[in-house]
């Protein structure tokens, strides 16, 4: 478990996890519309499609930044 | 016996001798069978953990709510990425801790976190009366795939007995190795059915995705977006909340983080995760295109919109096929049900009672209580005519009372006492009673409320409750000094 401490901390960059979730849930009452389509979808499905995917993405960012920050420190 | 009825005892077969397979060389203590000896790796923990994704849920259910009620069934899209986003930081918390404890059910962890047998018992009790919800609607959408494929000469009823029997021999046969083995045929299958079902039938019906949503909202307009009042954005966004929040603490799910070999599983499976559930995209579509091909199912009849349509679009044997794969996504995430259910009365509610049973025992009483649990759930499947999402929602407002307190835990030392943490988590459960068998919401009690504040879900309204006697009773309460006394008698050897 020598790893375990250096991936134990908070980091700052830990809070764009929270950016989709909030992007996604927040935005329903304005995307709530069928128009415009995006690539054959209406627009509130779409806007959801896209932040699903975005959170993909900001997941795969942290998870390289604590990596990286492993191999800084003392990771295997 | 129709060529589809055929295709789907096969497919049953093939997973009954999956399962064999898979528990050769392990013998069947209660570890092996319920947390798989803490040795699997990324993939086998991704598939028990996709197994939320594809379940009779998503794919009966996601496709008849797609179907019956439009812009609100995506809220099963978006409840998924954000638990698992959650997941990334939550997850590898719990294993830490749980690990060289060698714990085996969720309740063992609040048990060791808050030094509390209570707490433990009342735990259980919570995490076996949600499950019971979640294993009806799996074998509700048994009895449909069964009835349906047989073209109506096997009843619902019949077919509600003879998925619950298979289930049972399933899971007293395999353990969870067995799930995560057959997980994987249920995957590759069901990802292969739903994305061919999931273009060819907007396609071929329709022309394309554009024109069969347009063809929707010029026969029912409206139905793509989330009414004003009702399924409105205010309920949508509470009960995204409240399902994410609830998503880890299904007892299941919870204790298949015990099955992980190292804690870097969760944070891969937190980046993969998120896309793969996009596959429900694919269920929606199925779902929307039997809209106007296959109209006139009402109520929970909705559930059936994917086999009906998938009867008129296709032949026999692919129904059989399709069936096949329904039948999986019933029997795995059954099977885990039934294993969490039966692990957690055996381990902290029978432990609780006679401190002096063997392992043995408790393991046996784990297996004899699989077919009580199930015949209790094929009970409620037969009498209730509710559809499969409501079931799941249920359920969800039942579990996710344990969030605070789990959140709260998780701190090396927890932040409030365990007598707060009881008291909530009773508190919350009792709202949730209430308002189920009253039917209460914030329509009924305030009906002068502004319309947003009507809509929340009334799960969120009884995780205020919780919060608040939580934040009450842990004022008056002191929390606990050190953690260990508890710790070493609960562990399994």
């Amino acid at each position: 478990m020598s790893d375990a401490t250096a991936r134990r901390g908070f980091r700052p960059y830990h809070l764009l996890a929270a950016i989709p979730a909030v992007c996604l849930l927040g935005g329903i009452p304005f995307a709530n519309r069928a128009e415009p389509y995006v690539l054959g979808l209406p627009f509130l499905l779409f806007w959801i499609v896209a932040w699903v995917v975005a959170t993909s993405a900001v997941m795969g960012v942290i998870w390289l930044l604590d990596r990286r920050g492993d191999h800084d420190g003392t990771r295997r | 016996m129709s060529i589809a009825l055929v295709i789907l005892v096969a497919v049953f077969v093939v997973a009954i001798g999956l399962a064999l397979l898979a528990r050769r060389g392990h013998d069947m203590s209660l570890e092996q069978w319920s947390v798989g000896g803490r040795g699997f790796g990324s993939i086998f923990v991704f598939l028990l953990m996709a197994g939320e994704i594809y379940t009779t849920f998503t794919f009966l259910g996601g496709s008849g709510w797609a179907y019956g009620k439009g812009a609100p069934a995506f809220y099963i899209l978006c409840y998924g990425a954000i638990a698992y986003s959650l997941s990334y930081f939550l997850l590898p918390v719990i294993w830490r801790y749980a690990q060289p404890r060698r714990l085996v059910s969720q309740a063992d962890f609040f048990i060791a976190k808050y030094d509390s047998r209570p707490l433990g018992v009342l735990v259980a009790l919570v995490g076996v009366a949600s499950l019971v919800p979640y294993l009806t609607l799996q074998l509700k959408g048994l009895g449909i795939i069964v009835s349906e494929a047989s073209y109506g000469s096997i009843s619902p009823t019949v077919a509600g007995w003879v998925g619950t029997i298979t289930l049972v021999a399933y899971v007293v046969v395999s353990g969870v190795r067995g799930s995560a083995w057959t997980a994987a045929l249920k995957d590759v299958m069901i990802l292969a059915i739903v994305v061919v079902i999931g273009v060819y039938l907007p396609m071929h019906f329709y022309g394309g995705y554009g024109p069969m949503f347009r063809a929707i909202e010029h026969a029912k307009p409206d139905f793509l977006t989330l009414p004003r009042a009702g399924m409105s954005p205010t309920w949508f966004i509470s009960t995204v909340l409240l399902t994410a929040c609830g998503f880890y603490m299904w007892p299941q799910y919870f204790s298949s983080v015990y099955t992980a070999r190292a804690e870097d599983v969760f944070r891969k499976n937190a980046v993969m995760l998120p896309l793969y559930q996009l596959v429900i995209l694919f269920v929606f579509f199925a779902g929307f295109a039997a809209l106007l091909v296959v109209p006139g199912l009402t109520g929970s009849d909705a559930d059936l919109s994917l086999l009906r349509m998938s009867k008129h679009a296709f032949g026999p044997a692919s129904v059989g096929i399709i069936g096949g794969a329904g039948l999986l996504t019933a029997l795995v995430p059954g099977s885990v049900i039934l294993i969490a259910a039966a692990t957690i009365i055996a381990q902290n509610v029978y432990r609780a009672v006679v401190p002096a049973a063997s392992d043995r025992s408790v393991a046996n009483v784990a297996r004899a209580l699989v077919p009580v649990i199930a015949l209790l759930s094929l009970t409620m499947a037969l009498r209730g005519g509710q559809a499969i999402v409501v079931l799941l929602l249920m359920g969800y407002n039942l579990v996710t009372q344990l969030f605070p307190a789990l959140l709260l835990s998780l701190p090396e030392r927890p932040l409030v006492s365990s007598t707060a943490a009881f008291a909530g988590i009773l508190a919350g459960e009792l709202t949730v009673a209430w308002a189920t068998i009253t039917g209460a919401s914030i329509a009924t009690l305030a009906p002068s409320a502004p319309q947003f504040l009507k809509d929340l879900n009334v799960g969120i309204v009884a995780l205020a409750m919780n919060v608040v006697v939580l934040a009450a009773v842990a004022l008056v309460t002191r929390r606990p000094a050190t953690v260990a006394s508890v710790q070493d008698a609960i562990s399994v050897s």
